[in-house]
């Protein structure tokens, strides 16, 4: 709405840079892990595809995907992150919050442990069951709909169960043989390794469903931030804005983290730093969280696969190596909004 | 008639001599009660084992009387067990209590200092990178979660005082840093190790003995005291630190020796069991709604604490299943399924 | 006689965003002193760099005329009693409960309460007319009654000092009469001295015997209600044209603000409606200048 030009061109020039940043890094995804591949030839991979050049192959078959995966599943959680904030008027809320990370965490547990699954495609299938399944069990037990007068009861139901599955995940861990740790341990890394073609459709799909859900949402949720009386009266329907949004925070979490693992704090931070740029109008702050959301995954991706050469470091701990301090210098500059 | 001689719920004065103490009858109900329920469980636990023993028994052997075998399986190994279970529940309750009304959150809990990941990350990284044997474990926990907590606090001075919202939001950031070179060790360490440092992770009541028991009861003996002279204090700062400062209280003073003296007994008690960090985000809250009394519940939330981790214990060891849960993974699921079957029942919060 | 309470000096804000430098500021004792001024004018920053609440960048704050910072916090907390603008009570608790924390500077660890503590608390309820909510958790209440709450719990504290900020912000005006006519009654007793920031004009000339008015953080004028009553302050304060006429009922200076339209050409004249009374100036009606396009002189009442 009405902003000064000085605050239309920041913004401009934020997302300016933000998109020039990001085709870099896209780039430069390309480029690196196991073997770094000039530019020339990355370049010559994405025009002048030739089969027969394993490099091209490389770029094409495992780069290519894993770098838009990146970029799905940053913004995902950056969207996810700003929706959960606005929906529970708490700073603080994450999308973890509905339980998504701990039930994928327990599917792919169960997977792992018992039916000797090993495959990122199978990862992505058992996630999203169980990130559905414990999201909609948080959302009755903590009667989320009332959330927006009082999140408590969804912040203990959420915590409640999360602690219980994360128990149940640890249970099956420990009880089977060591290879299941270390199998664990990679998918809990949040890593994007060996996500090819045959993840990305999903997510992807899923997470356009849930933008095209969650964007047309913006007035409604800046009027909700006004408190749940104010907000009733400028004609916000309440629960439908809750159960549209909580469904599209389930499903953007729940594809992000079927995807990639469990990546705590993106979701959180991302979404703060948006807020800092463009204000609490969640017409401009949703894209924006998804841009920096994007972007922070990706250059976690990339300096995860640089500086571990040739193994890796995966995207979700990276992501918090590399977000956490920055996040701690604006707290600490109390640049950081109360909501 | 005195307008405070009214309902139920009133606040009542107990008159010892010259000492005046204000009460509320439903919260030393539900306290004596917890405490009752506590000393029961441990007897139950301490009839547990290998051997079966009877009440009677395990009653006498625990005052010293009664046959050598009894005797010694009770004195020497089930005892310093199950007191450190009662102890290590009573510390992380409090602390618990503590922190949830310092920053007046209902999920604040000895992590919003960052001092669980830290202790993590000091345990994990002397399993995974030194391999230096279970003491050595204890002690690196104790420095990691000190270190994240001191820093988390220093981080978040400015001007001399921390504010409650910019120690947590800081103490989230350290705590995700911290989370995720936990997860980096525990990816790259050897297979066997990292087992043994998921295991740590789990918290452990197995093969406690005095050694472990007595710091945890000094701890107990000498940090309780300290808060519950400090609940006063932290009851009125709930109302603001405005409105508390105006009524006399140095908030900042309080807000700091409360903290050391939680993160003292966190510290004592993860040394003892490992990180059984869920007692202390559930046993104040379920105190809270047991006890339904508005401020901070010391006393009350460590006794919960110490029957939440006693009863998982017991349970742990009767369950019919033959390999031995961890008593941090059974206390996620025994306070889980509590909190939420409270949530589901009470129509309020 | 030395003031109660006093400022020298002072430099005062919040966050590197200064609001008042170099204030000087005296309570007398025993008064009953209204800060009155527009909005972000510095009256609450003042009141709580008054009460210790708020550290001064420079000057000092002396309280029976030695340095505040002087005394153990405890020691001022028996002597001055602030009701701040915004409080929080704690989840569930009930209001015999949250007033009876009004007490806590006279009482310790052993002495958790007394027959005093009893009687201050009973006499607060009273006090206030909340005695019949004793029981009633503070979050069911209404604002007004929470904020008699507050204030009950204030009066508790038994200090001889008060300071009140906004004290009758969401109160009816049956209920803000009977708040003020408390204060009233507590500073005729001679034993008390009031500071109150207050946003009706009318309440603070009626009920203060001293008035401090502030604008952009410095002291514009202080004095009594009749001294500070005057349309010049008026319009230096808030900007505004106004009447000062003789409050009918008490006699006191009653401030009547005017509207562009009000003004006549000759200078400041009632005219619309009847006035009961004679007005301030004693001028004669006249009818609204001619650019209004309305017409002519409006002895019969039509509205404007």
């Amino acid at each position: 709405m009405f902003q000064t030009p000085r605050k239309q061109h920041r913004q401009a020039s934020a997302w300016a840079l933000g998109l020039g940043l990001l085709v870099l890094l896209a780039f430069a995804s390309f480029a690196s892990g196991s073997r770094t591949i000039p530019l020339a030839d990355t370049w010559a991979a994405l025009t002048a595809f030739d089969p027969s050049h394993d490099t091209h192959l490389l770029v094409r078959e495992l780069r290519l995907p894993r770098t838009f995966l990146a970029i799905t599943v940053g913004a995902a959680l950056g969207l996810a992150g700003a929706l959960m904030q606005a929906l529970t008027r708490n700073p603080l809320a994450e999308p973890g919050l509905l339980g998504v990370n701990a039930g994928a965490a327990f599917a792919v547990a169960v997977g792992l442990g018992f039916f000797n699954m090993r495959s990122p495609y199978q990862y992505m299938w058992l996630g999203f069951v169980g990130a559905a399944a414990t999201s909609v069990l948080v959302y009755l037990l903590g009667r989320a709909h009332d959330a927006g007068t009082n999140p408590v009861r969804l912040v203990l139901a959420g915590a409640g169960l999360s602690v219980m599955l994360i128990a149940g995940t640890k249970i099956i861990l420990i009880g089977g043989p060591d290879e299941t740790i270390t199998a664990y341990a990679a998918w809990a890394s949040g890593s994007l390794q060996g996500r090819g073609y045959d993840v990305l459709p999903w997510v992807l799909g899923a997470c356009l469903l849930a933008v095209l859900t969650a964007l047309p949402l913006s007035r409604s949720l800046d009027s909700m931030s006004l408190g749940a009386d104010l907000g009733r009266t400028l004609g916000v329907r309440i629960r439908t804005t809750w159960i549209l949004g909580a469904l599209a925070i389930l499903v953007l979490a729940g594809a992000a983290t079927a995807a990639a693992g469990p990546i705590a704090f993106l979701g959180l931070a991302a979404p703060h730093i948006a807020r800092m740029i463009t204000g609490p109008t969640h017409r401009r702050l949703l894209p924006l969280s998804m841009l920096l959301g994007a972007l922070l995954l990706l250059f976690a991706d990339v300096v995860g696969r640089v500086i571990a050469a040739p193994a890796e470091i995966g995207a979700g701990v990276m992501s918090a190596l590399v977000g956490a301090p920055f996040f701690i210098a604006l707290a600490r500059r109390r640049k950081l909004a109360k909501l | 008639m005195s307008a405070l001689n009214t309902g139920p719920a009133r606040t009542r004065t107990l008159a010892l001599g010259p000492v005046r103490l204000r009460y509320r009858r439903r919260t030393v109900v539900t306290g004596a009660l917890l405490a009752a329920a506590a000393v029961v469980l441990d007897i139950a636990g301490m009839q547990t084992g290998t051997i079966a023993l009877a009440f009677g028994d395990v009653l006498g052997a625990v005052f010293g009387q009664g046959e050598g075998k009894t005797l010694k399986v009770v004195q020497k190994i089930r005892l310093p067990r199950t007191v450190t279970a009662l102890g290590v529940g009573a510390c992380l309750g409090a602390a618990g209590a503590t922190f949830q009304s310092i920053s007046r959150n209902a999920l604040g809990s000895p992590d919003i200092i960052g001092f669980t990941t830290g202790a993590a990350t000091g345990a994990v990284a002397q399993i995974v990178l030194f391999d230096a044997g279970p003491g050595a474990t204890a002690l690196a926990a104790i420095a990691g979660g000190l270190l994240a907590a001191g820093v988390v606090y220093l981080l978040s001075l400015s001007g001399g005082v921390t504010g409650g919202y910019r120690l947590v939001l800081i103490g989230i950031g350290v705590g995700a840093m911290l989370a995720a070179v936990n997860t980096i060790l525990l990816a790259k360490g050897d297979s066997d190790l990292a087992a043994e440092a998921h295991l740590w992770l789990s918290g452990s009541l197995a093969a406690r003995n005095w050694g472990h028991a007595v710091p945890v009861l000094i701890a107990v003996a000498l940090l309780l005291p300290v808060l519950l002279g400090l609940s006063r204090n932290l009851n009125q700062m709930e109302m603001g630190d405005d409105a508390a400062q105006a009524l006399g209280i140095r908030t900042e003073r309080t807000r700091i020796i409360a903290m050391a003296a939680a993160v003292g007994l966190t510290a004592v008690a993860t040394a003892a069991a490992g990180p059984i960090v869920f007692v202390a985000l559930a046993a104040p809250q379920l105190a809270s709604r047991l006890t339904r009394s508005p401020g901070v519940h010391i006393g009350t939330g460590a006794l919960m604490g110490a029957v939440l981790v006693a009863g998982s214990d017991l349970l742990s060891q009767r369950l019919p299943i033959q390999a031995a849960i961890p008593i941090g993974l059974m206390t996620g699921l025994v306070g889980g399924v509590y909190l939420l079957w409270l949530l589901t029942r009470s129509k309020q919060v | 006689m030395e003031d109660v309470l006093s400022g020298r000096g002072l430099t005062i804000g919040y966050d590197g965003r200064t609001v008042s430098e170099h204030l000087d500021v005296r309570i007398p004792p025993g008064s009953f002193t209204a800060i009155i001024g527009p909005n972000a004018c510095g009256k609450s920053t003042l009141l709580r760099a008054l009460s210790r609440l708020l550290k001064p960048a420079a000057g000092e704050v002396f309280l029976q005329g030695k340095d505040i910072n002087s005394y153990p916090t405890r020691e001022v907390a028996r002597q001055l009693a602030l009701l701040p603008q915004t409080s929080t009570a704690p989840d569930g608790i009930t209001v015999a409960d949250l007033v009876a924390r009004g007490r806590f500077p006279h009482q310790s660890l052993l002495r958790q309460w007394s027959e005093a503590d009893q009687q201050a608390v009973d006499a607060a309820l009273a006090a206030t007319g909340v005695q019949d909510l004793a029981d009633r958790t503070v979050g069911e209440l209404s604002g007004g009654q929470r904020q008699r709450v507050w204030l009950a719990l204030v009066l508790a504290q038994d200090t001889p000092v008060l300071l009140l900020d906004e004290p009758t912000t969401f109160l009816d005006i049956a209920h803000q009469l009977e708040v003020l006519r408390l204060c009233r009654g507590l500073h005729r007793t001679g034993n008390y001295t009031l500071v109150t920031v207050l946003h009706e004009l009318g309440m603070a000339f009626r009920f203060a015997d001293h008035v401090i008015a502030m604008k952009d953080g410095r002291i514009v004028a202080q004095g009594s209600p009749a001294e500070i009553a005057t349309p010049e302050l008026m319009k230096e304060i808030y900007g505004i044209e106004a009447l000062v006429i003789p409050d009918p009922a008490t006699g006191g200076p009653l401030v009547v603000p005017l509207e562009p339209e009000d003004l006549g050409s000759g200078g400041t004249g009632p005219s619309r409606g009847h006035l009961h009374g004679p007005p301030d100036t004693g001028a004669p009606r006249t009818g609204i200048s001619p650019q209004s396009g309305i017409p002519a002189p409006l002895t019969e009442g039509a509205p404007a």
